[in-house]
């Protein structure tokens, strides 16, 4: 039996019919046509589909759609604003902080939680904090250093070297 | 993967819920944080064909001790046991567990009762509900009942939550006295089901002897496990490194886990031995620390 569900994504409301299997990744893909949100393992191991759930980061693969009614989503594409990108999307640009993209969209989306939760991670909490982000490219230094740089600036602090390291 | 067919509800009372599980029979299924339940679905393990989503419910979620008891409500989600103050202050050990538990999004929407009611021998709280001494507040077309720990686990993904029912909150003895906690598990990597896990807790009176213990073994047994010979040789002992090499030597002997891609059974049991006494010195010290 379908249901009827509205939901926001990204500031606008969208009523859309879905069977309640439809994962929550598949709408906003295909139903809500924003493919920002990637499906990599499909299994909650990768988070890649990493989404804003109420401002609670999100495997969107292991969320029926039908559990998002009357919620707020954020997806990668409500970051940038009209002034600019967002300090986290700034962060991975001026850090090389990816190589293929395929998992940023999930690392910045679970990386802007947690620092809503914890504006100063140490690395090692940051380390903790993306467990749940697979990234086979870039070896993750990168995208630590892409979430320190956005934490400084997110509190207007002086912002550390955007310069690559050679070892 | 789309998981079957199903019908869906989000009933708003726990009456409701409770009345259309009654209505559908066993083919219902609870969702509560849905993150077992939903990729069992999806590989199509499991096909339930009505879904009752309780997260619509109110009163579900909370932390609290009263009448000598910890009380977690079953909705209480990983997130907000790692985050709660009272649990950080006296009850370490769920901080060591929810660490472990798959990961940050994951614990944003994994509940407590899900995690128990699930009735995977695989999950982390089972033991630390056993090392803890936990009841099971059950709810019914009849009521509340209460079930202890050691007689909720009945088998492979089976509990003591009958068809009709909904597991409603978790019952946890009051920390009291020199009272310290702990548990670990060797995982492959961060986020994985325990290759083998060690709940513990101690209470240790004036004299230094253990007027309390509880030790439960996550994933070496078909179902979650308490480690009674161990119990036994620590309870009323000096908690000496002779009594403690003696009941790891037990839990080891004692579980039964069987060799899969985490490991042969010589080795999962050597984890146990290992992790028990690290778990038990690490409660031991939390113990002496708190006071």
């Amino acid at each position: 039996m379908k249901k009827n569900i509205t939901f926001k994504v990204n500031g606008t409301e969208h009523s859309v019919e879905v069977e309640p299997r439809e994962l929550l990744i598949h709408v906003i893909r295909e139903k809500i046509s924003m493919t920002g949100s990637h499906i990599g393992c499909d299994t909650s191991s990768c988070g890649a589909c990493t989404i804003l759930v109420d401002g609670k980061s999100a495997k969107s693969c292991t969320l029926l759609a039908v559990q998002a009614n009357g919620k707020e989503i954020t997806t990668v594409e409500g970051l940038a604003t009209a002034e600019g990108l967002h300090p986290i999307q700034e962060g991975f640009h001026l850090n090389h902080a990816l190589h293929c993209g395929f998992c940023t969209p999930g690392m910045m989306m679970r990386a802007i939680e947690m620092l809503e939760k914890n504006p100063n991670p140490t690395e090692e909490e940051i380390r903790w904090g993306i467990a749940g982000n697979l990234c086979r490219c870039t070896g993750y230094n990168n995208i630590v250093k892409a979430i320190q740089w956005a934490s400084a600036k997110m509190q207007d602090k002086e912002l550390p070297s955007t310069e690559p390291e050679f070892v | 993967m789309i998981a079957e067919n199903f019908n869906y509800d989000a009933p708003s009372t726990l009456e409701e819920a409770i009345a259309l599980l009654h209505q559908y029979g066993d083919d219902a299924k609870i969702l509560a944080g849905g993150h077992s339940l939903v990729p069992m679905m999806k590989l199509r393990f499991a096909s339930p064909t009505h879904l009752i989503d309780i997260n619509n419910i109110p009163g579900l979620s909370y932390i609290k001790e009263e009448d000598g008891l910890l009380k977690i409500g079953a909705m209480t989600k990983e997130v907000e046991v790692e985050e709660s103050e009272i649990i950080k202050n006296k009850y370490h050990i769920f901080g060591d567990a929810t660490k472990l538990i798959a990961d940050p999004q994951v614990r944003n929407f994994g509940t407590l009762g899900g995690n128990l009611a699930h009735g995977d021998a695989a999950n982390d709280h089972p033991a630390v509900m056993f090392a803890l001494g936990a009841s099971v507040e059950i709810t019914g077309n009849q009521g509340k009942r209460t079930v202890p720990i050691d007689e909720f686990f009945h088998g492979f993904y089976m509990t003591a939550v009958q068809h009709g029912e909904v597991l409603t909150e978790i019952q946890i003895p009051a920390a009291s006295g020199n009272y310290g906690s702990a548990y670990h598990k060797a995982e492959r990597k961060v986020g994985d089901y325990a290759t083998a896990g060690v709940a513990a807790m101690v209470q240790i009176g004036a004299d230094g002897r253990c007027t309390k213990v509880g030790i439960g073994l996550t994933n070496v047994n078909s179902v979650p496990m308490r480690a009674s010979r161990s119990e036994e040789a620590l309870l009323g002992s000096d908690l000496s490194e002779a009594v403690i090499n003696q009941a790891a030597q037990y839990a080891s002997e004692d579980c039964n886990p069987s060799a899969d891609l985490r490991g042969d059974e010589d080795y999962k049991r050597h984890l146990v031995k290992v992790i028990t006494k690290r778990m038990l010195n690490l409660a031991i010290s939390r113990a002496k620390n708190q006071g």
